[in-house]
């Protein structure tokens, strides 16, 4: 049986990570590459690497961070963070990246979306989705959330599978850093509109909230980043609990 | 040992061999016709559509090479698929070395399906030390179905074939150099093959 995933995010700026520094036992806490073995080693079922960085020269830096995680780790893992062409998409697959994720670039350039499903397949094509309700309605926002647009969440989910995506990553803003959970209503309207699986984000402060989420969402996986950085949740407890409460996990 | 993995521009070539270095088995990247001849071993790995992957395969003129390798080939993924005669993706002809047809999953599931799922019926050398029910990272959305071939099987709304071997000739629906310390266990017992 297909088991649900959970899935650590960690922020990457100038080939560092920006959280996670309460890992003791590691040499170098800084190191994305310690940091993702250590959640390999605990349970993870993936890994997603969003790069923050803002200068130019980041590339180069980045290319070497997913060759050395390719390298190291082996489970698979997702790049993110200001990928906006085909070629970007392309080295960083070539550099041992399993798939890619895209936001702002496909909302300003949505035809982005058929061309990597179309070169490389819609299996390594994650589409990212922040949105927040306005007035009721679950509003898309670029940019990190910072900027709002017009457009609605569920028609927009529903154009990216149509285009190809692999996969959506939905992060509520209005539960991103609350730690109240996740956005399980709109969640399970994404996954009854589209037929693809939908990633989880924002909102996860205790393990119930991963509970929740499986069971009335219908998510096919859960991101986090906080709660895993900073130990609140560990995910070999994590899989525990929800294996005990009949959600099927790895263990 | 000569370990030779296909390099035809439609694979994650690049996993695969990290995975190798981490068993600490150094491999060669090629699609030279002769390279890949006098291997001991050889691995095809595949990502992406089966038509376009195909094409690349006929374009380097390896259609014809792969099926008559007589040392062990292992095709992983799509690879796997590009192994059997015929693919619904695409309508696209394979290499034909198992006589199966490979389907798309009906619409009552998610597709693709992305994550680990377990494997049973386990019955090759190369799945042994490995234990039923073991999980592995899968990402496809066409199946190759049960099988006399069928050496591993898969549920997704249907038993399918998570791993397949015909003589020298294995296949890994499954990414095993995706696929934790049981995915490695895979790939060192085709080395030992």
């Amino acid at each position: 049986m297909l088991t649900k995933r959970i899935i650590p995010c960690l922020d990457i700026k100038n080939g560092r990570t920006v959280k996670g520094i309460n890992f003791l036992n590691l040499i170098d806490a800084g190191d994305p590459v310690e940091l993702a073995k250590i959640y390999a080693n605990e349970g993870a079922d993936e890994l997603v690497f969003l790069d923050i960085s803002a200068t130019e020269e980041k590339r180069k830096t980045l290319l070497d961070l997913v060759e050395r995680v390719a390298q190291q780790v082996n489970i698979p893992f997702t790049v993110g963070g200001g990928i906006s062409s085909v070629e970007d998409v392309e080295l960083l697959l070539k550099s041992g990246a399993d798939k890619v994720s895209i936001n702002s670039s496909a909302v300003k350039n949505p035809d982005l979306i058929n061309q990597l499903s179309d070169k490389f397949g819609s299996q390594c094509v994650v589409v990212a989705i922040d949105a927040k309700q306005i007035d009721g309605k679950w509003k898309v926002h670029l940019v990190g959330g910072k900027v709002a647009t017009e457009m609605d969440l569920f028609d927009w989910a529903k154009e990216v599978e149509q285009r190809g995506a692999g996969e959506i990553l939905f992060t509520s803003m209005d539960n991103d850093g609350t730690k109240n959970g996740f956005a399980n209503e709109a969640l399970a309207q994404l996954s009854n509109l589209v037929n693809i699986p939908i990633i989880a984000s924002g909102g996860a402060g205790n393990t119930q909230h991963f509970i929740d989420c499986f069971k009335e969402s219908n998510a096919d996986a859960t991101l986090a980043a906080s709660v895993f950085h900073f130990k609140e949740i560990e995910i070999n407890q994590l899989k525990n609990e929800l294996r005990k409460n009949n959600i099927s996990v790895r263990i | 040992m000569k370990l030779v993995i296909i390099d035809y521009g439609a694979g994650n070539t690049k996993s695969v061999q990290f995975a190798l270095n981490r068993l600490g088995v150094a491999a060669i990247l090629t699609k030279n016709i002769e390279e890949i001849r006098s291997a001991d071993k050889v691995i095809f790995p595949g990502v992406g559509h089966a038509n376009a992957a195909m094409g690349k395969i006929t374009e380097a003129g390896l259609e014809e090479l792969i099926p008559c390798l007589k040392q062990p080939v292992l095709g992983v993924c799509l690879g796997m698929q590009l192994m059997c005669k015929f693919s619904e993706e695409g309508n696209t002809k394979g290499l034909g070395i198992f006589d199966l047809e490979v389907k798309k999953f009906g619409t009552e599931n998610k597709i693709p399906q992305i994550g680990w799922n377990t494997i049973f019926d386990l019955k090759s050398e190369l799945l042994s030390d490995l234990n039923e029910n073991e999980y592995m990272y899968f990402v496809h959305s066409y199946y190759v179905p049960k099988s006399e071939f069928t050496i591993a099987t898969a549920n997704y709304g249907l038993n399918y074939s998570a791993a397949l071997q015909k003589n020298n000739f294995y296949g890994c629906q499954f990414h095993p150099e995706k696929s934790g310390d049981k995915g490695e266990l895979i790939l060192k017992n085709f080395l030992n093959i």
